[in-house]
């Protein structure tokens, strides 16, 4: 098991390298520098900013520099917001896109493991018809339109949530993100978990289970619930990163100060240090929580550790 | 899967003509009628935005876009799977071992995140978001065209073909290529509404299609701030695009059904 782990550790590594390096040069390759303004600046005054920025220096230096900071978790100062480095601006932003991101999956993963399960236990009929259709309208349709129409219909409409965040208190202003995020995730798992249920369910060593007496209650939580997990665990990969995506949108309609928010603004604003800091935070964290999915979905299948 | 075709082809003539049909312009700002609701009596029969644009044209030209960009990235990423996989299929062995696993070492990449990225060095212009959206789908495409390649080689007719005489580039092209059309039509439906999602995605964040064009994406994100007063300049966009996404997903699921069931007997 150790030695799978470590392996796969081995393997995340090189992919994190790539994308360090893909995103460092798609910025260093932007044509024009990051303080060209309409006002030209005097060249000594140009020169003294690129001196402090290091954008003087050779690439292959800029790249070196860069590296040795991020292994510091120094990830440089932001070209627009003066007076912050980035590492603060994605410090500040965090803990508020964590939050809602760990609801929304939580949320994802109770209601579309409990409607998948249902829809597989009465296959074909029609409340399976139901969720099914609710799962391909809910895989189709993209968080940003979604986003806003329940803002219209529950917020502008109905008045039962509140459609910002700020000055808004308590934990209601969180309903609406969380659910937005969840929706589409709750589809996909839902779908996936209806599938491996039915593939379960069929097979052998329940039709034994059946024979031996027990009931479908029992059979669902003691022998099929976990087999049929494990293609929703492997999904988890994707869905994280989808949710990750999805904060970005999220955070844009309804104003969340969050990361998802620091990214969009950077990204208009051509603030390339943030934007390239921003990238690889997210890029780590996908690859780190997929490294987890593998050796969590290793243990609780040990044929896959073999391989 | 007759249903969301006819949906496709309601939406897309609709877009190629309606246009022209219509008594207004994409461009045409008119302050004296910002916000009419949609109507029939002057022409706006989606209302207009808060330029006094007319919708029906500007949702219409979305469309056209939307689709466009769908389509040509969709192409991209059909060129460079199918090439990718049908090589790896072919040669075998090692090659195809190396080429398969930086498949999957790409996989793990953030792309989205990555294409942000280029969006925002570079200027933002048609051409790079084919490309940056083409190089994101070709994955799949490549992994299924390789593993049909794979079993389409052991085949007899390839043996026969061989035995007749037939050089590597006739049999590529002769005997696999036709082969792999079924499966690569069904990954192509299934790709479009992919496409469509990264183009929106990116207009809707302002880094995509920029004014005055328009797409989809950038049609909700004007209509996002108009939720309390003008609720047609989200909805009917927002509509459409989930209409179209739908009708795509299921026209691929229902031809995916089809061509697994046509194989397996």
């Amino acid at each position: 098991m150790l030695r799978y782990a470590l392996l796969r550790l081995l393997g995340a590594i090189p992919t994190l390298l790539l994308v360090i390096v893909l995103a460092f040069l798609m910025v260093h390759a932007a044509p024009g520098g990051p303080f060209d303004a309409e006002r030209v600046l005097p060249s000594d005054v140009a020169a003294n900013i690129e001196a402090a920025y290091h954008i003087d220096e050779s690439l292959a230096r800029q790249f070196m520099r860069y590296m040795s900071g991020l292994a510091r978790g120094d990830m440089g100062p932001s070209y627009r917001y003066r007076d912050y480095t980035v590492a603060e601006l994605i410090g500040s932003g965090l803990p508020l896109s964590l939050q809602i991101g760990t609801l929304a999956m939580a949320l994802a993963l109770l209601v579309g493991v409990s409607a998948g399960s249902v829809a597989a236990l009465k296959q074909n009929s029609m409340l399976d018809r139901i969720v099914m259709s609710f799962a391909m309208t809910g895989i189709s349709i993209p968080v940003f339109v979604v986003a806003p129409v329940l803002v219209l219909l529950l917020a502008v409409k109905m008045h039962v949530l509140p459609a910002g965040w700020s000055g808004t208190a308590g934990a209601a202003k969180f309903v609406l993100p969380v659910v937005t995020l969840a929706l589409p995730q709750i589809a996909y798992i839902a779908r996936l978990t209806r599938a491996s249920m039915i593939d379960v369910l069929g097979s052998d060593f329940i039709r034994t289970a059946r024979a031996q007496g027990l009931g479908t209650r029992t059979l669902i939580r003691v022998h099929a619930l976990k087999p049929a997990m494990l293609p929703v665990l492997s999904y988890m990969g994707p869905a994280i990163a989808a949710i990750l995506t999805g904060s970005v949108v999220v955070e844009e309609v309804f104003s969340i100060p969050g990361l998802g928010q620091f990214f969009v603004r950077g990204a208009l604003n051509r603030d390339y240090t943030l934007v390239l800091g921003i990238v690889i935070f997210y890029a780590t964290l996908i690859i780190s929580l997929n490294l987890v999915v593998d050796i969590l979905y290793a243990t609780i299948d040990p044929r896959v550790r073999r391989r | 899967m007759k249903k969301s075709g006819g949906l496709l082809i309601v939406i897309l003539v609709l877009a190629i003509v309606g246009p022209w049909l219509s008594p207004h312009d994409y461009l045409s700002t008119n302050f004296d009628s910002i916000f009419k609701s949609p109507n029939l009596s002057d022409g706006h029969l989606f209302g207009t935005d808060d330029l006094g644009r007319d919708l029906f044209v500007r949702s219409m030209l979305g469309v056209r876009v939307t689709l466009l960009v769908a389509i040509v990235a969709s192409l991209v990423s059909l060129i460079i799977g199918v090439t990718y996989g049908a090589v790896a299929g072919l040669i075998g062995g090692r090659v195809d071992a190396v080429m398969m696993r930086f498949v999957d070492t790409l996989y793990a990449l953030p792309f989205i995140f990555l294409v942000i990225l280029l969006m925002v060095a570079f200027e933002r212009n048609f051409l790079l978001i084919f490309v940056a959206i083409g190089a994101i789908n070709w994955l799949d495409m490549a992994r299924i065209v390789r593993g049909q390649t794979l079993s389409l080689r052991e085949r007899d007719f390839v043996d026969a073909a061989r035995l007749a005489g037939a050089g590597t580039a006739r049999i590529i092209f002769r005997h696999i290529a036709p082969n792999l059309l079924g499966i690569v039509a069904v990954y192509l439906t299934l790709t479009i509404p992919q496409a469509i999602l990264v183009e929106s995605f990116l207009s809707f964040l302002g880094l995509g299609i920029q004014e005055p064009q328009t797409s989809l994406g950038a049609l909700v994100s004007v209509g996002v701030n108009q939720i309390e007063g003008a609720s047609w300049v989200l909805l009917i966009p927002a509509a459409l695009l989930a209409l179209m996404l739908m009708s795509f997903n299921f026209l691929g699921d229902a031809l995916r059904d089809f061509f697994d069931a046509r194989q397996a007997s």
